[in-house]
C-alpha cells in the first residue's frame, strides 16, 4: 500500500492541515508519499519531508501553480494516478474540498468525505446530516480517495527525513486562472487549530462589539469564530463561520457568545473538550451541550470574564 | 446563455433526523423534505442573470425518485423555465450523479451549471467538482459573487483564510456558498404558473449511465451524546471552574 497526500501550502511554508492529513495516512498503513505542487515551494517540500512517516515528497514546480486553479492543482496529482498508489488524501478544508473530487471523478472512483475514523483501509467512517449521524462506508473501489476531518487525527511528530523528488508538472488547462486573493489579517491563532476558540453569534448585534470578543481573547490567546447568523450580518469575515457548512473546531475550550445553538452550529464545535455558553436566553439549546452554562446579558459578562482573569 | 441548475431533493434542515435502531440509515419516513437550501441559492443566482438579460434560459434539474418532480416545481415557481427528472429508485451518489448530470450537459450544452456546495444530507460536497472533471471544465467552488461578461465568468469564492477570485471561461460550473444571494420566495401566481411550465422525464439507462453505488453502508450510528446542561452562577464561579474542574485555563 502507497498513500498519495496532497499537501496544502503557500509554497514557502505548509498549511497545518497537511500535517492531519499525514497522519490519518499512518492510520491506514504503508508508504507515504507527500506531493507538493507548487511554485518555489521548496520551504513547504522541506517541511513536508520532517514528518514521521513520510517516505518521500514529490516535489512539481511550475509558474501556474503558485496559486493553483482547482483543475490544475488535480491534473498534477493525476498524473501520478492510478500508479501505485492505492490511496489519495487530503484535508477536508477549502482545499482538499475543491480538488479531491476532481481526482475521484478522473479516475472513475467513489470518494468519501471528511473522514472521522479509519476502521480499515477500505472502511471508513464519516458524519451526515450535521453530525447527527455517523455512517460506517466500505469502498470497494482500486483506489480509495479521501478527505478527512483535521480534528479528528493528531499531527504526527516532525524529526523526520522523506526524500524530497522532483517531478513534472501538469501542462496548464488554461481554462481559468485564480486573478487575486483578499485574505483575512489576524494576529490569533487559527481558528482549526487553537486551543481555545471564542465564537460570537448575532446576540453580538455589530461588528464593532465583536471588540468585546477580541479583549477576552487576548488574555486567553483564541481564535474567534462566529456563527452563521453573525456572518451573513457581516460582523466578521466569511472565514469566521464555524458549523456544518463553515469550519470544524475541536479546541480544548470553547466559549459560545449570543449563539443560540442551532444544530448547524453544533456541528462544528460539538467536539470540544469544555464547552462555555454565555446567552440570556435560559432555554437557548446551546446550553444543552454546554457543560459550563452561564445565563445573562453578554455586554455585562464578558468584560466581567476579561477583567477575571486578571 | 442556457444555464443548468441541479437541485437535490433533501430533508428540510429544520428537522432533527434521527438514526434507524437497526443501525441501517436515518428514518426519513412522514419526514418533511425541501429543496437543498444551496440549491435555492443556485437557482436564485440564475434567476438574477435571468433579470439581468445574462441568461435566456435556465432549466432545473434533479436525479431520483418521482417525488423529486415536487421539488422542481418549487424550482419552476422561483424562476426557472424548464425542468428534467432523471427518474431511478436506485440510492444516488455524488459520482452516478455527476455522470448523469455530465450526460445530460452532452445533450442540453448548457454554458453555466449552478450547484450547491454541500447537500445537506450526505455532506459530501463533491458533486460539482466531480462534474467540472467528467466535463473537463473549470470550477468555482463556494461562490459568494458571479459576475458574467464577454464569455468569462468572475466569481469570488470563500475560501479558508478570506475570499479568491477566479476567472474562468465559459463553459464553466459554480457552487454556491451562504453569502451569494438571499432566495426569493415563490409567489401564489407564480406557484400556479409553475403547474403549467414543461417537467420531462428521462432514466439514467436513456443517458446510457451506470448508477450503482461504489460505497457500501455497514452501518449508521447516532453521535455519542455530550453530557451537557451544566450552569454556573456567575463570572466567578465560572473562572474557578474552568481552572481547577475543566483545568482549561490556567
Ligand atoms: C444550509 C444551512 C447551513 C448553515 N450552516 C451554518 C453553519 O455552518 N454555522 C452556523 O453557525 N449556522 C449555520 N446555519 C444557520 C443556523 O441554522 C442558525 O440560523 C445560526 O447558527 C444562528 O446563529 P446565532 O445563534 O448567532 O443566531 P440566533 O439563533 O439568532 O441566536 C442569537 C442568540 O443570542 C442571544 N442573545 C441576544 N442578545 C444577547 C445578549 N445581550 N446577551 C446574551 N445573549 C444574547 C439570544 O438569546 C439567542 O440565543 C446554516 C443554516 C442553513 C439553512
Ligand atoms: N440527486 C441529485 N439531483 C440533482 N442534483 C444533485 C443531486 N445530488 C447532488 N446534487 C447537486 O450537487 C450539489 C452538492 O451535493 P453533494 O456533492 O452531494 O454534497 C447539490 O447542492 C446539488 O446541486
Amino acid at each position: 500500500m502507497t498513500i498519495l497526500v496532497l499537501a496544502e501550502h503557500d509554497n514557502a511554508s505548509l498549511k497545518s492541515s497537511t500535517g492531519h492529513a499525514i497522519a490519518a495516512a499512518a492510520r491506514l498503513g504503508g508508504d507515504i508519499h507527500v506531493l507538493v505542487a507548487g511554485h518555489d515551494a521548496q520551504g513547504a517540500a522541506q517541511a513536508a519531508a520532517q514528518f514521521e512517516g513520510v517516505a518521500k515528497v514529490l516535489l512539481a514546480d511550475a509558474a501556474h501553480l503558485a496559486a493553483p486553479t482547482a483543475d490544475n492543482a488535480a491534473s498534477t496529482a493525476l498524473s501520478l494516478l492510478p500508479g501505485a498508489y492505492t490511496h489519495v488524501v487530503a484535508a477536508a478544508t477549502g482545499f482538499g474540498k475543491s480538488i479531491i473530487p476532481r481526482i475521484a471523478a478522473k479516475l472513475d472512483v467513489a470518494q468519501v468525505s471528511e473522514v472521522t475514523a479509519i476502521e480499515a483501509p477500505d472502511t471508513f467512517v464519516r458524519p451526515i446530516y450535521a453530525g447527527n449521524a455517523f455512517a460506517t462506508v466500505q469502498s470497494k473501489d482500486p483506489i480509495k480517495v479521501l478527505t478527512v476531518r483535521t480534528t479528528a487525527f493528531d499531527s504526527p511528530k516532525t524529526g523526520g527525513s522523506g526524500a524530497i523528488e522532483t517531478i513534472e508538472a501538469a501542462a496548464d488547462s488554461g481554462l481559468s486562472r485564480v486573478t487575486g486573493a483578499e485574505l483575512t489579517k489576524s494576529e490569533r491563532p487559527e481558528l482549526t487549530s487553537a486551543r481555545v476558540v471564542i465564537s460570537g453569534g448575532r446576540g453580538l448585534g455589530s461588528s464593532e462589539n465583536f471588540k468585546l470578543l477580541e479583549a477576552l481573547a487576548d488574555k486567553l490567546q483564541a481564535a474567534i469564530g462566529a456563527s452563521r447568523a453573525a456572518v451573513d450580518a457581516g460582523y466578521v469575515p466569511n472565514d469566521y463561520q464555524v458549523g456544518q457548512t463553515g469550519k470544524i473546531v475541536a479546541p480544548d475550550l470553547y466559549i459560545a457568545v449570543g449563539i443560540s445553538g442551532a444544530i448547524q452550529h453544533l456541528a462544528g464545535m460539538k467536539d470540544s473538550k469544555v464547552i462555555v455558553a454565555i446567552n440570556k436566553d435560559p432555554e437557548a439549546p446551546i446550553f444543552q451541550i454546554a457543560d459550563y452554562g452561564l445565563v445573562g446579558d453578554l455586554f455585562a459578562l464578558v468584560p466581567e470574564f476579561t477583567a477575571e482573569l486578571g | 446563455m442556457k444555464i443548468l441548475i441541479p437541485i437535490k431533493r433533501v430533508v428540510d434542515y429544520n428537522v432533527k433526523v434521527r438514526v434507524k435502531s437497526d443501525g441501517s440509515g436515518v428514518d426519513t419516513t412522514n419526514v418533511k423534505m425541501s429543496m437543498n437550501p444551496f440549491d435555492e441559492i443556485a437557482v436564485e443566482e440564475a434567476v438574477r442573470l435571468k433579470e439581468k438579460g445574462v441568461a435566456t434560459e435556465i432549466v432545473a434539474v434533479s436525479c431520483g425518485v418521482a417525488a423529486c418532480q415536487e421539488t422542481l416545481r418549487t424550482a419552476l415557481a422561483l424562476g426557472a423555465d424548464r425542468a428534467i427528472l432523471i427518474e431511478t429508485d436506485v440510492e444516488l451518489q455524488p459520482l452516478a450523479v455527476a455522470k448523469l448530470l455530465a450526460a445530460l450537459a452532452a445533450e442540453e450544452k448548457p454554458e453555466l451549471m449552478i450547484l450547491g456546495k454541500q447537500a445537506i444530507d450526505d455532506d459530501a460536497n463533491q458533486t460539482g467538482q466531480m462534474l467540472a472533471a467528467l466535463l473537463d471544465w473549470p470550477q468555482a467552488a463556494f461562490a459568494s459573487k458571479v459576475d458574467i461578461a464577454a464569455g468569462v465568468a468572475t466569481v469570488k469564492r470563500e475560501v479558508d483564510g478570506g475570499t479568491e477570485t477566479v476567472e474562468m471561461k465559459l463553459p464553466a460550473i459554480v457552487t454556491t456558498d451562504l453569502r451569494l444571494n438571499e432566495p426569493r420566495y415563490a409567489t401564489l401566481p407564480n406557484i400556479m404558473k409553475a403547474k403549467k411550465k414543461p417537467l420531462t422525464t428521462t432514466t439514467p439507462a436513456a443517458l446510457n449511465v451506470d448508477v450503482a453505488p461504489r460505497l457500501t453502508t455497514l452501518k449508521v450510528v447516532e453521535p455519542p451524546k455530550r453530557k451537557g446542561g451544566g450552569k454556573v452562577a456567575d463570572v466567578k464561579e465560572l473562572v474557578a471552574k474552568l481552572r481547577t474542574e475543566a483545568k482549561v485555563i490556567t
